[in-house]
């Protein structure tokens, strides 16, 4: 099991970040060609805004794996973090543009009602803003000026966005609905490895 | 009954949706021809409306039943067996008893209905539906003079519907409306869609459609119809009191508390159709506004 881990930590050494980046930003043309041409089904503008949600969604629980995997497992996935959580923001952004631009056509007023009045989109709403520092300061100079300690300390918002990623969906969805709930589960149990002490 | 809906539109007895959409081009034209155009644009703003394509209507649908994807009902619905069909008619009425889908049809009057269907998600659709007035099926079971309501069950069939495995609501689907709401000429039982039966992802054999009302209210594939002098429960309000009331009139003042109802999204537009203002009882206004005479409908959504 070791000997596969140090194989696969030797190989992941040998790839360039940008390729992460390239891959995770494929599937932004292929959606937008499937809601051009009926792939995406009846309302494509719907189907476009969950898409980018949820892939946002599922970036930021890979970058809650990235730790206890090398805790637990050895395997060391660190180099790729910050292109996991930067890409997360991109999508959190899309899926932002999305509901601006194509679902709410601009309507500022009833937007501006929706996030405050709505909770799922309020909730929606704090995470972004949550985002925004973590992804304004997810470069070396930041972490440099901020301080190792500092840095660390202000990125793990990370925490709170992904719960409040988490509760969005669970919230919007009509009844009880299962995937939402599985995506909530899941952050949890991140999150609850984060607790487990370490052992010596 | 106190009288039949007169359908203002002009295409009442179009079934097939090429032609449908080829005579609103010709009667278009030919307005316009007579340098009448402004007129037809009046006219199409307030009671014109555009069809829906049936891929619109057919493939985005929710049926919770058959999965909460708006597609899954599409992909799921096929299992579901609508022959043969009966529906129950109990509680207080002259004549209860199970009634054969095809005895209702022979006795029943089908028309055109070309109505707006308004989901509480906020988005829209127009639908030619075909089906007869939920009156006239009440009629032929005799209603008493002591009911007050009308409640609705949906078929719950585990070995048909796949969604039914997770309780994402409280099976089986039930719904209701007040007697004069389920009596009222707009109040149908759709068969049909665009002159086909309607699809099960629809509501096969035959739902209800209350075009004042949100969607959900529209309550699919009716097994069971019982009168009654209490208000029925609904699935929505038993699974959500403080977002779904018994009555969820389309109000586009009274908000849900997730989605605002001043706006709308027409299905089918693409990417970049944008939104509509909402109308007071989804266009329906004339209609049925006095059956909520002196109500606060704030209190009563």
């Amino acid at each position: 099991m070791t000997r596969v881990i140090d194989a696969i930590n030797r190989g992941a050494r040998r790839v360039p970040t940008w390729v992460v980046y390239i891959l995770y930003m494929l599937p932004v043309p292929y959606l937008l060609y499937l809601a051009q041409t009926g792939g995406l089904g009846r309302e494509p503008i719907k189907a476009l805004e969950h898409e980018l949600g949820e892939i946002a969604l599922q970036l930021l629980i890979i970058g809650l794996c990235v730790t206890p995997l090398r805790r637990f497992t050895g395997l060391n996935l660190l180099k790729f973090r910050r292109a996991l959580g930067l890409l997360a923001f991109i999508y959190v952004v899309l899926h932002l543009t999305v509901w601006v631009v194509l679902d709410m056509s601009l309507l500022w007023g009833q937007m501006w009602a929706d996030i405050w009045k709505r909770p799922y989109i309020t909730v929606g709403m704090a995470g972004f803003l949550v985002l925004l520092p973590l992804a304004v300061t997810s470069n070396n100079a930041s972490v440099r000026r901020l301080g190792a300690a500092g840095w660390r300390q202000l990125h793990k918002l990370t925490y709170l966005a992904v719960v409040l990623g988490g509760i969005h969906y669970l919230w919007l969805a009509k009844g009880f609905q299962l995937e939402p709930i599985l995506y909530m589960a899941v952050i949890l149990a991140l999150l609850a490895l984060r607790v487990v002490p370490k052992r010596r | 009954m106190a009288y039949r809906w007169k359908n203002t539109l002009k295409d009442h007895h179009v079934t097939d949706e090429a032609f449908f959409l080829n005579r609103r081009q010709i009667m278009g034209g030919a307005l316009a021809g007579l340098g009448l155009a402004s007129i037809a644009g009046e006219a199409r703003a307030q009671e014109a409306l555009e069809p829906n394509s049936y891929e619109d209507i057919t493939q985005y649908n929710n049926y919770y039943e058959f999965g909460t994807g708006k597609g899954d009902p599409a992909r799921n619905a096929h299992t579901l067996t609508t022959e043969p069909w009966t529906v129950k008619i109990d509680g207080m009425v002259d004549r209860p008893g199970a009634y054969g889908f095809d005895d209702i049809m022979k006795a029943m009057t089908v028309e055109e209905r070309l109505y707006r269907f308004r989901c509480v998600e906020a988005w829209s659709m127009v639908i030619p539906w075909n089906g007869f007035e939920l009156a006239d099926l009440l009629d032929m079971a005799g209603v008493q003079s002591s009911a007050k309501y009308v409640a609705f069950e949906t078929a719950l069939r585990p070995d048909e519907m796949p969604g039914v495995r997770f309780p994402v609501l409280d099976w089986p689907y039930v719904e209701g409306l007040r007697l004069d709401e389920a009596v009222h000429p707009l109040t149908i039982m759709a068969t049909g869609i665009y002159g086909k039966d309607i699809p099960n992802q629809n509501g096969a054999p035959l739902r209800l459609v209350v075009p004042w009302k949100y969607g959900f209210k529209s309550i699919k594939s009716v097994v069971r119809i019982t009168l009654t002098d209490k208000e029925p429960p609904t699935s929505w309000n038993k699974a959500n009191a403080r977002e779904y009331g018994f009555y969820s009139n389309v109000n586009p003042e009274v908000d849900h508390p997730r989605w605002s109802q001043a706006t709308e999204r027409p299905v089918g537009g693409g990417l970049f159709a944008g939104r509509i203002p909402t109308l007071m009882f989804n266009g329906y206004e004339e209609d049925v506004a006095e059956l909520y005479a002196g109500m606060d409908l704030t209190a009563n959504f």
